[in-house]
């Protein structure tokens, strides 16, 4: 095997390369902008290492075919945008209610409805709310380079497998499409396919018929589920939680974003510093399980939260469950697909009486 | 003492909670006997679906995976990707397959992919309460069209194999009944084909069923029996479309 290598990449080409690293041999999916890359890429890609890239004729079909791949115990990954994660929407319900693990990328674009293709983040709720009907929801793990969509699509699939639940990895059109350096790792010739005692076919002598299925006909058995469900979200939080701090120690300020938002802070923390603005930025890296308890230690320290997304305050409301009254929160954001600059948060960061 | 008949291995044990006169329990027994024939029961994935044939995840003797209402054949598709060498089938109903679940049969088929689809035709929804289906016949009447189904509000009834018929992907298709005896050994013929068309490598199957629900047509059973002999079979003629081993 060879060693690490760096290589100039695109967002979407980084996120397939890391799915094939992670050992993603089945992809299923359907176009849409500003992913399509993803797709196109893992039409040849998976050829070439003798896996399966399969054209879904929609996301509805996309991630059903997921689903199934799942129960066989493959290593499965889909990739879409906003209005194409709407429709995948009764199928990740059924992937968590059968405890199946798989990688789902939503690389968000404007919305609601068609929306557009601009870089947004308005699918915080759709992500971190459930994914689907009924009770469980998808691990959210929210890149903000192009090294972080290689390294967390990759690492997805050991977290899916782990907690038998679907992972999604929340990026955005800027990331999609952005070229940044990226260390890649050696592809695995023989990656490892779920090799759990659950999975479906290749042969049932000597052991039991396996069934795959959500239906609770039973109210204790579905209860048992739910409740199944949240004690791994529970470990989940304990081992998953992931968040990064930049800034000053002593902050007045503490500002809360994540994702592309929490790139643009980065430089306008910088900027604030050399100013002698004391800030300190929270970027979580898991939006589920979110970092509830670090933005609670320091809202005791601090005299004001500004949380900035790229959405009509949707990140705002897990910030302020966490804060929990302990500071003022405020909200700076931008809409319809308009990036905010270091700038504009920067003469935010002015304006804040401390 | 000679064993004459015994239930086949690929039915677990379930008492089968379908409705007395219900072509449902029939279709199970057949698909199971050909499994057992085929030999294939170890390395033969189900796909069930939504419906009344819901709880096929319990009556079916193999690996299983319940699939969401309309989507078994995306399910099998990335179940056959996977395990190619296993044989994949999906069991749907007619609002399952023809309503819901139209276009992710018509693509499976038209991808040749190879699985196998037994498709139970009874022109009604059973399970969420006799609602008209697509395959409901002009004037019968349903819980949604209770004055039967007209053109201005219903639209014709959809026939499914002759749909299915204009796609190469498909290698074996055919319409069969489960009235009688005769119409039995029929389908179980065209359920074998199915199979082996899929096990051959030649592309996607179906076989379509046309069936019967005493319950929601308000008939006990044998009137059913009559009625899809004098209704149901004008509207969808039964026949093989489509024979790779077809002789001549
Ligand atoms: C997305 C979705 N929509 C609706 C339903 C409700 N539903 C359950 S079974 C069914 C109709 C089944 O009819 P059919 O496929 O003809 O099977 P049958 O019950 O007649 O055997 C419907 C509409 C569902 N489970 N999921
Ligand atoms: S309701 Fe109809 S389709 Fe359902 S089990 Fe009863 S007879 Fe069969």
């Amino acid at each position: 095997m060879s060693a690490e290598k760096r290589a100039l990449l695109e967002g979407n080409h980084a996120t397939a390369e890391g799915a094939i690293a992670g050992g993603c041999r089945f992809f299923f999916g359907y176009p849409i902008t500003p992913q399509s890359q993803i797709p196109q890429y893992m039409s040849w890609r998976l050829e070439e290492l003798g896996g399966v890239y399969l054209q879904a004729e929609s996301e509805v079909a996309a991630i059903n075919m997921v689903y199934g791949a799942a129960a066989a115990g493959a290593r499965v990954m889909t990739t879409s945008s906003s209005p194409g994660i709407s429709l995948m929407a009764e199928g990740i319900s059924y992937l968590i209610g059968c405890e199946l693990p798989c990688v789902i990328v939503n690389m968000v674009r404007g919305g609601p409805g068609l929306g557009n293709i601009a870089p947004s983040q308005g699918d915080y709720w759709l992500a971190t709310r459930g994914g689907g009907h009924g009770d469980g929801r998808p691990l959210v793990f929210a890149p903000y380079s192009v090294q972080e969509l290689y390294d967390m699509t990759g690492g997805a699939f050991e977290i899916a497998e782990r907690y038998r639940n679907p992972v999604m990895i929340l990026g955005d059109a800027v990331l999609a499409t952005m070229v940044e350096s990226c260390r890649v790792r050696p592809v695995p010739e023989a990656p490892n396919a779920y090799d759990h005692s659950w999975t479906l076919g290749s042969g049932l002598a000597g052991r039991e018929r396996r069934i795959i299925n959500s239906l609770y006909s039973d109210i204790a058995d579905l209860e048992a589920l739910n409740l199944r469900l949240e004690a791994r979200y529970a470990e989940a939080t304990e081992r998953e939680t992931r968040w990064e701090e930049y800034g000053a120690d002593d902050p007045d300020i503490l500002v809360c974003a994540y994702g592309i938002s929490a790139r643009v802070c980065e430089t306008a923390v910088d900027r604030a510093l050399e100013q002698g603005i004391r800030v300190r930025m929270l970027r979580p890296i898991s939006l589920y399980p979110f970092p509830s308890a670090p933005i609670a230690a320091w809202a005791e320290k601090v005299k004001h939260c500004l949380v900035v997304e790229l959405s009509m305050g949707q990140f705002i409301e897990d910030v302020r469950l966490a804060v929990e009254g302990r500071c003022p929160v405020s909200l700076q954001n931008r809409l319809g697909g308009v990036l905010l600059t270091p700038e504009d948060v920067l003469e935010r960061l002015t304006t804040i009486k401390v | 003492m000679t064993v004459l008949y015994e239930p086949p291995e690929s039915l677990t044990d379930t008492v089968l909670r379908y409705c007395p006169g219900c072509g449902h329990g029939i279709a199970h027994r057949l698909i199971a006997e050909v499994i057992d024939e085929l030999g294939v029961r170890d390395h033969t994935v189900t796909v069930a679906s939504v419906g009344c044939s819901v709880y096929a995840f319990e009556y079916f003797n193999t690996d299983v995976v319940q699939s969401a209402h309309g989507r078994a054949p995306a399910v099998a598709t990335g179940v056959k990707r996977v395990r190619p060498d296993d044989v994949v089938f999906t069991y749907q109903g007619d609002g399952d397959l023809a309503a819901i679940g139209l276009n992710e049969v018509l693509q499976a088929a038209t991808r040749a992919e190879k699985i196998s689809v037994f498709f139970i035709n009874n022109a009604v929804f059973g399970m969420t309460g006799g609602q008209m289906a697509p395959t409901t016949l002009l004037g019968q009447k349903t819980t949604t069209s209770v004055d039967g189904r007209t053109l201005e509000h219903g639209g014709y009834p959809f026939n499914i194999c002759e749909l299915m018929n204009q796609i190469p992907g498909v290698a074996y298709l055919a319409r069969e009944t489960l009235i009688d005896p005769r119409s039995v050994m029929s389908a179980r013929r065209s359920i074998m084909k199915a199979f082996r068309a899929q096990i051959d490598g030649l592309g996607f199957s179906l076989v379509e069923l046309v069936s019967t629900c005493p319950t929601w047509w308000h008939m006990k059973p044998l009137q059913a029996m009559q009625h899809v002999r004098d209704t149901m079979l004008i509207q969808y003629p039964l026949g093989v479309f489509k024979d790779p081993y077809a002789e001549g």
